[in-house]
């Protein structure tokens, strides 16, 4: 791959008390790639998405956005440089529908009378089926409030939301966990779409098979440490799950920089 | 290059549902429809077909309705406001003492009489919106639940209705501050106040916010919506709206006396629930918050037309009040369900 690099991490470093979660983490992503970070439960990911994220901040260590090191104060201030996350618990607003969830916080006004500005409805909808076009989403009735819809349109929804803003990167934590067969199809061919829009994205995920058909390198992480980073045409399955559960070790940082 | 044909709709096919007023509407025909036939068995006479008898039951909840309306957009956060009541008589306590006549012997302020209307309305206003802040920010900041804040406030504000005047009723307003609450004022008042967050809530950025801080306040906070900011804001009109309510229910008695507006906040929150708003946030709307008014009044006034005896009926205003809730509970099953 080449390319410029979009995200950096040096050192990062989380601590919780006593508990060392994510331990020196050197990462980095290109653009237009899509990696997936994988590992067992408890191995860091998350820890790891949530402090490139804003979430949280972390103990010691260094993230570089686009060329600058960032100190992200919280999620809305990394949404604003341009990285955007899918949550793993959907943040969407039950009692609203499609365009009302994806401006959530971005709403299209009239003119500014503060939290009296009136919304424009139509300038919303039309860019939300402009988005849901763009992701190959279809969903019957955008009017149809979010409660009264499938986890796959839902997931979908919220996913349309990051990638409908001209975000610089797109981050997943287990965007299909819930998922049935056809919803995670659905949910599998948008992330493609992104790809070939050539938008970046760090998919965090349980599942080998899906890694392996979506992204082009795989970062794996065990016990709070990155222990590899493999391009996905030059490994195995076997490999990946001997990274993952520690039976092949030492590939660590040389594999990083093949 | 690959198509997306694959991405078919998942769900259940397109269906109209009917706005969940239709409902409360058709539950205001049936209520008004019994009375109408019990009327006819009890009295011999029509309870619907009487202009008069049917304003009156309108002007009788405007004032409440009014106070309903700041409920309504409280309870779409997933809030409360118990202090409703006691804001709108420490508001009309405050405000009469500044529109007091200066023929009036025992006035207040004798030095601050026969001022204009303006003053005692903006001061009552502010009070109101003051009591409302004070709620919001022990809400936003101390994350202390609405139920116990607005409790304390409404302990609050009812003390300081009392120690204002220690106890004395304030009257003698003058008349243009009394012609705020003369004749069909009430009614007009509540309909530009019902109309005025009827737009609100439906087409604009404060409406958006409430439902979605009602709806997912994680949501709403990860979307980059200023929560605390936003219920700051919702507390401190339903304040100023309980605040409206008093000078018009002050200026309609034109006296303010101790034990105004007791209990008004249970009978707002009931009309709220009666119109669909969700006690569990996210859902409802002016409209049927109207309608709950209404049906609100058409049982109160229908038992009094139906000579049913004023103990018997605040025990079944108790019922009503619980049973609403009831209701909202039911529905919430249901949707559950599906």
């Amino acid at each position: 791959m080449d390319g410029k690099i979009i995200l950096r991490t040096e050192a990062l470093t989380k601590h919780y008390g006593g508990v060392r979660a994510l331990e020196e983490a050197n990462f980095e992503l290109r653009e237009g790639e899509h990696v997936a970070v994988v590992g067992d439960n408890g191995a860091g990911k998350s820890t790891f998405v949530r402090q490139i994220t804003g979430v949280e901040q972390p103990t010691s260590g260094t993230i570089f956005f686009d060329g600058q090191e960032v100190h992200f104060k919280s999620p809305i201030e990394a949404r604003d440089a341009g990285i955007e996350t899918v949550f793993q618990n959907l943040a969407l607003a039950d009692d609203l529908d499609v365009p009302a969830n994806l401006f959530l916080g971005r709403e299209e006004i009239y003119f500014n009378l503060g939290p009296f500005s009136f919304l424009n409805e139509r300038k919303m909808m039309e860019r939300t089926e402009e988005a849901l076009r763009a992701t190959g989403v279809k969903i019957p009735d955008l009017r149809n409030k979010i409660r009264n819809m499938s986890g796959g349109q839902r997931q979908c929804v919220a996913i349309s939301r990051s990638a409908s803003f001209a975000s610089k990167l797109i981050i997943m934590d287990e965007p299909t966990a819930a998922l049935g067969v056809q919803e995670t199809a659905q949910v599998e061919n948008i992330i493609r779409g992104l790809k070939r829009r050539g938008v970046p994205l760090i998919l965090v995920s349980h599942n080998l098979r899906q890694v392996f058909d979506l992204v082009d390198r795989i970062w794996i992480f065990r016990r709070g440490r990155i222990v590899g980073a493999v391009d996905r045409n030059k490994t195995d399955g076997n490999e990946i799950v001997s990274l993952i559960t520690g039976v092949k070790t030492g590939v660590g940082e040389e594999a990083a920089f093949i | 290059m690959a198509t997306t044909t694959t991405t078919t709709a998942v769900g259940e096919p397109k269906r109209r549902v009917l706005p969940p007023e239709f409902n409360v509407f058709i539950g205001l025909l049936v209520i008004a429809g019994i009375f109408e036939l019990l009327g006819w068995f009890v009295r011999g006479d029509s309870f619907l077909f009487n202009l008069q008898r049917v304003s009156i039951i309108i002007l009788q909840v405007s004032v409440i309705g009014i106070i309903a309306v700041g409920m309504t957009q409280v309870i779409i956060t997933g809030g409360i406001d118990l202090s409703s009541g006691s804001v709108l008589a420490m508001t009309a306590f405050i405000a009469m003492s500044f529109a007091q006549v200066s023929s009036n012997a025992r006035a207040v302020y004798p030095s601050l009489t026969d001022l204009p209307v303006i003053v005692p309305v903006a001061i009552g206003l502010g009070v109101g919106l003051l009591a409302g802040l004070i709620n919001g920010v022990l809400i936003a900041y101390t994350k202390i639940p609405p139920f116990i804040a607005t409790l304390g406030m409404m302990v609050t504000a009812r003390g300081v209705a009392n120690w204002y005047t220690r106890g004395q009723p304030v009257s003698f307003p003058t008349e243009s501050y009394a012609s705020i609450g003369q004749g069909m004022m009430p009614v007009i008042i509540f309909a530009i106040v019902a109309v005025l967050f009827h737009i609100l809530l439906k087409y604009t950025l404060y409406g958006r916010r409430t439902y979605a801080v009602g709806s997912n306040e994680q949501a709403a906070r990860v979307s980059g919506i200023n929560v605390e900011r936003h219920l700051m804001l919702v507390y401190a009109i339903a304040g100023g709206l309980s605040a409206l309510a008093g000078i018009v229910l002050s200026a309609r008695g034109q006296t303010a006396q101790g034990g105004m507006g007791l209990m008004y906040e249970l009978q707002a929150i009931a009309m709220t629930v009666i119109g669909g708003t969700s006690l569990t946030g996210g859902r409802g709307s002016i409209i049927g918050t109207t309608l709950g008014m209404i049906i609100f009044g058409v049982i109160t006034s229908g038992f009094t037309f139906i000579r049913v005896s004023a103990y018997y009926q605040e025990i079944i205003m108790g019922i009503i009040i619980v049973g609403a809730v009831v209701l909202d509970v039911y529905r919430q099953r249901l949707r559950g369900r599906i």
